[in-house]
């Protein structure tokens, strides 16, 4: 296919059919070269047009000033583009509030200050860059082929790195980050770090596209190159033809750039332009996921109904039984041991000047069920956020087999092999139940590659009872079938240490019973598990061990049912009259 | 280093361009802090409506500073209707963005297929009008403006702290659910204020006819500077566009008579980026 482009210009065609075709394929290699970013990891840039500058003013000056070949010009022109957004992501991307709109306006904001050095220092100087001069490399017969050629090149390197980037390990990350990333990080998956890379890479193809553009032109002005129109239009292509697709901005950037050149000339190009826009605005309203969503949604379990209630606390009943049956023989039975495996010293955490968690002091041991309990509001949550690594202690040490993760980013913490759950569900939405679970196998303390991560994420879909979901998405779930995929993620990752935030809450009676046995199997295949809940029937019931949390201060700690029989613990939950 | 007369004269232009930054800035932190809407477009009705003056006032013949008798009743029910297809539609803060950036496009070309690209200037008696007050000239149109900004963004605080709609609109930004539990109507009440945002939009629009020369592509000329004008002011609060747009005026006027007139971009675009990154909490 690639050969076939590149030999177009052998039938020599009219020039303006060839600069016609650099144009499509320039544009292609622009929206795709966005959409390894943006599209796949949620960060909409509108600063595309910077990097693209960046790399049309590197290789002009690089030509022009410094008469450098041209050819030599071109990785210069992507280095620079992409040293400038690391530069940028390196600051943006650790900040937590820079998301969504507000990452596209910053990035459109660095783009007008780059115009504004480039204007006003010897880059431009105001009257624009004549390139007219410069050798263009004979590789076919005329320098409109050369360019069509190169134009070609780079939109098939920029396809082909959207292609292998969604396919590997770091798109499969890039789509969690688009979706939650907080629930990435925790899962294993190094947010910062693929968020960079991305970015790096997006704009290194920014820059060589747009060290080609400069020849194409001849002539680089400010007010050309950092105009609005290329992130309007990398966005528009994108988000039309699929931004969460490899080939989704190809698609788009073909059928705009036909229409837009379509009605070349006079009056039409405004009728061109409002296309365009009306285009934008019916795609975001009736095709949010783009040409490519339509097609690329293989759906098979959609058609089929989800079951009654009854019927699958049975399906999960037997699965159990079935997992239980083939692997009870292997795995030895655990219980509890007196080692410690996370150790809790002087934990604290304040937001705003209210103490969460007030130097808290405890150790979970290996293979027991540890029950967490406390009224609402006593810092369970916190405790849980501290040790899954979402927020940074303010003092303390926590302990893991003697290394301590109080500093340690989410994910490597989740690489040791410490898992979660949310209270709330916090599925990743656009992500099918089996992508899901996969995810964690790849990411958390497993690290699987795709396949075997697969293979794996089947197993606990069905141990937990959601195997014949696998292909269904998130949102098609009820609540405790949400619960039970939090579940299935959270053993994905092979975890050593689960901590099961509220999984009952919001149950039935009978789903209960149903959580309750997972659980216990869980601990059965050697995983030790940290389980916060109010009802306190299942804590007695289910844990080995209670610790008991009140006003982010340890008060009490032992067998569950001493526990619950102390005055401060009665006190804390129903008041002092009681105790 | 300039005179002082000149940088007395930069520092009264920047204060009456930082009264059109309040302006512009009030309606478009008006959508997006109290409707979570970025509402791009508005700079599009901005310009539409100043097209409209021009017509209006240039063609027709009528008093500039009545004209927005006629455009702000039109574009109080478009910002009503848009208000309406959003919701509609269910467009979140997100997609606002991408919406109205194709709503802007679009009302782009209808502006140039009328009045073509082509540089237009609105000539009226009131261009040349100014005040001497010592060694400093004050352009009337522009005093007028920066008044004009000032007392609606007076009356638009008053109107959401004291009276009951505002009052209502303010708990429901907070939580719409909660406040729809109360009895305030959000979507009624996002009507409302999307339609006074829009009617805004064509006041300011007169202003530009006024005081600047048009041609379509001014849509994206504010965007930057606004942006930062109303994220520096805060969101939501009425008087921080007026704030803030008056300080970023006076700065960039002062960079543009200390250094090049083209540096002045700069001073925007880095404290809007600073503000991102470093309080980004405030937004």
């Amino acid at each position: 296919m690639g050969l076939a482009l590149a030999a177009i210009p052998a039938l020599r065609p009219p020039a303006f059919v060839e600069s016609f075709l650099y144009l499509v394929f320039h544009w292609i290699a622009l929206a795709t070269s966005w959409t390894i970013l943006s599209g796949f990891s949620g960060y909409f840039s509108f600063g595309h047009g910077a990097f693209f500058g960046a790399g049309m003013y590197t290789a002009a000056t690089l030509a022009v000033t410094f008469g450098v070949p041209f050819l030599w010009t071109l990785p210069a022109a992507g280095v620079v583009a992409a040293l400038l957004g690391v530069g940028i992501g390196a600051v943006v991307f650790r900040v937590r509030r820079l998301r969504g709109e507000l990452f596209a306006l910053l990035t459109l904001a660095v783009t007008f200050v780059l115009a504004t050095i480039v204007l006003n220092t010897r880059i431009d100087g105001g009257p624009g860059v004549f390139l007219a001069a410069v050798a263009i490399p004979r590789i076919f017969a005329s320098a409109a082929s050369t360019i069509y050629v190169m134009g070609v090149a780079v939109a098939l390197a920029a396809v082909g790195a959207a292609w292998i980037v969604q396919g590997a390990r770091l798109g499969r990350g890039l789509f969690a980050i688009a979706d939650d990333e907080d629930v990435a990080e925790v899962l294993g998956v190094p947010t910062y770090r693929f968020k960079l890379v991305a970015f790096g890479l997006s704009c290194f193809l920014a820059g060589v596209v747009g060290g080609i553009h400069a020849i194409f032109v001849t002539y680089v002005t400010v007010a050309e190159t950092f105009s609005i129109t290329v992130p309007l239009y990398v966005v528009l292509m994108s988000v039309l033809g699929g931004a969460r697709h490899w080939l989704g901005p190809a698609v788009g950037a073909t059928f705009v750039t036909v229409l837009t050149y379509a009605f070349v000339g006079g009056e039409w190009a405004v009728v061109g332009r409002a296309v365009v826009g009306l285009t934008l605005i019916a795609v975001i309203l009736f095709l949010p996921q783009g040409l490519f969503g339509l097609i690329g949604r293989r759906r098979p379990g959609r058609s089929v109904p989800a079951p009654p209630a009854g019927e699958r606390t049975v399906a999960a009943g037997s699965g159990l039984l079935s997992e239980a049956a083939t692997d009870g023989s292997a795995t030895a039975q655990r219980g509890p041991t007196s080692r410690p495996l996370v150790r809790c010293e002087g934990v604290r955490k304040a937001f705003h000047g209210v103490q969460a968690l007030a130097g808290v002091d405890f150790e979970i041991r290996e293979g027991e069920i540890l029950g967490l309990v406390g009224p609402n509001g006593s810092g369970k949550s916190t405790l849980v956020n501290v040790i899954s690594g979402y927020y940074r202690p303010d003092a303390g040490r926590i302990l893991l087999d003697g290394r301590d993760l109080a500093h340690q980013p989410g994910h490597r913490i989740a690489g040791l092999g410490i898992a979660r759950t949310y209270q709330i569900p916090r599925p990743f939405p656009r992500l099918t139940l089996l992508d899901n679970v996969t995810l964690a196998g790849m990411f958390g303390g497993a690290a699987l590659d795709g396949g075997q991560a697969e293979r794996e994420a089947r197993r606990w879909l069905d141990f937990v009872g959601l195997a014949d979901r696998a292909s269904a998405l998130p949102t098609e779930l009820n609540l405790h079938q949400r619960k039970f995929l939090e579940l299935a993620r959270a053993l994905a990752s092979g975890p050593r240490l689960v901590l099961l935030d509220e999984v009952l809450s919001g149950l039935t009676p009978a789903e209960i019973g149903e959580a309750l046995a997972l659980v216990r199997e869980i601990r059965r295949r050697g995983a030790t598990i940290l389980f916060i809940e109010h009802i306190m029937r299942a804590v007695v019931d289910l844990t080995d061990r209670v610790v008991v949390l009140n006003h982010g201060q340890l008060i009490a700690e032992g067998r569950p049912r001493d526990v619950i029989r102390q005055p401060e613990v009665v006190a804390a939950y129903l008041g002092k009259a009681y105790a | 280093m300039p005179s002082l007369t000149l940088l007395g004269q930069s520092l009264v232009s920047g204060l009456f361009i930082g009264g059109l930054y309040g302006l512009l800035g009030l309606g478009l932190g008006l959508s997006w802090g109290l409707l979570r809407l970025i509402n791009l477009s508005h700079f599009a009705l901005v310009l539409l409506g100043a097209y409209l003056t021009y017509q209006l006032a240039g063609t027709a013949g009528m008093n500039p500073f009545l004209t927005p008798l006629l455009i702000v009743p039109g574009f109080f029910l478009l910002g009503v209707v848009l208000q309406w297809a959003f919701d509609f539609f269910r467009v979140n803060e997100f997609s606002s963005l991408l919406v109205t950036f194709g709503i802007t496009v679009v009302i782009e070309s209808v502006i140039q297929w009328v009045w073509t690209a082509d540089f237009r200037r609105l000539e009226t008696p009131y261009a040349t009008l100014s005040v001497r007050a010592g060694p400093l000239f004050l352009p009337v149109t522009e005093m007028v403006m920066l008044l004009v900004a000032t007392a609606l963004s007076l009356l638009t605080w008053a109107w959401l702290r004291f009276t009951w709609v505002g009052k209502g609109m303010r708990a429901s930004v907070e939580d719409p659910d909660i406040a729809a539990a109360f009895g305030v109507s959000p979507r009624r009440l996002a009507l409302l204020l999307s339609g006074v945002g829009a009617a805004y939009a064509g006041v300011a629009g007169t202003f530009v006819a006024l005081v600047y020369t048009l041609a379509p592509s001014q849509i994206y000329g504010w965007i930057g500077v606004v942006f930062a004008v109303v994220i520096l002011g805060g969101l939501g609060n009425p008087l921080g566009p007026l704030v803030a747009g008056i300080g970023i005026g006076i700065s960039e006027s002062l960079t543009m008579a200390v250094a090049e007139p083209s540096w002045a971009p700069l001073v925007s675009f880095t404290l809007l980026i600073l503000v991102l990154v470093l309080r980004p909490d405030r937004i």
